[in-house]
């Protein structure tokens, strides 16, 4: 399922909104979460999941090729745990 | 930085200011986009949403596990897992926004 897919499934269940509406809907769903963790926020969606922001320290890395020690710098990086609910119906339980 | 936890509210909220329903039925509708991932998920789908990330479901085979306290073998059953990969565009403005 893709972001359009989504939003013609949505537009679909709810004939009384405009597509463009649903497309805004989606877009700014996506676009709150993103910016919750880009400001190094948490955001729980309970039963759903909850994204993160993971740091990374600065660490000496190497070259897998050459060996060559090179420095990665510290980073950031968006984690996602599932929630209970949505784990439990993957396995069908 | 004070860590905030942005949740199903905040999300309702947003699509309030920004689509002009009433507050329940934007509710209705962060709710609607979740259960449809979830549901497109449950069936084995993964669900893609450019420049966010996608998730997919991996099938994981038995293993065996070890209680930690007691150091006993415990058999851990195949299970399906959700995997979450965010797309560059995300990962560069998490990490521009906190070089700031």
């Amino acid at each position: 399922m893709t972001r359009s897919e989504l939003i013609a499934t949505i537009a679909q269940r709810n004939p009384h909104l405009y597509h463009r509406d649903v497309e805004r809907i989606v877009t700014t769903i996506f676009e709150e979460i993103s910016s919750a963790l880009a400001s190094g926020d948490r955001v729980e969606l309970r039963g759903f999941g909850a994204f993160s922001v993971k740091r990374r320290g600065a660490r000496v890395g190497r070259n897998p090729r050459t060996g060559a020690s090179v420095s990665v710098e510290a980073k950031a990086v968006p984690f996602f745990k599932t929630g209970k609910q949505l784990r439990e119906r993957l396995n069908g339980e | 930085m004070v860590e905030k936890t942005v949740t199903r509210a905040e999300l309702s909220e947003a699509v309030y200011q920004e689509v002009g329903l009433s507050r329940n039925e934007s509710a209705d509708l962060v709710e609607a986009v979740l259960g449809e991932m979830s549901d497109a998920l449950t069936r084995g789908e993964s669900v893609k949403i450019s420049s966010f990330g996608s998730f997919s479901v991996r099938q994981k085979g038995e293993r065996i596990g070890r209680n930690p306290k007691t150091g006993e073998e415990v058999p851990i059953l195949p299970r399906k897992v959700l995997v979450f990969r965010p797309s560059h565009v995300l990962k560069n403005r998490i990490n521009a926004n906190l070089k700031d």
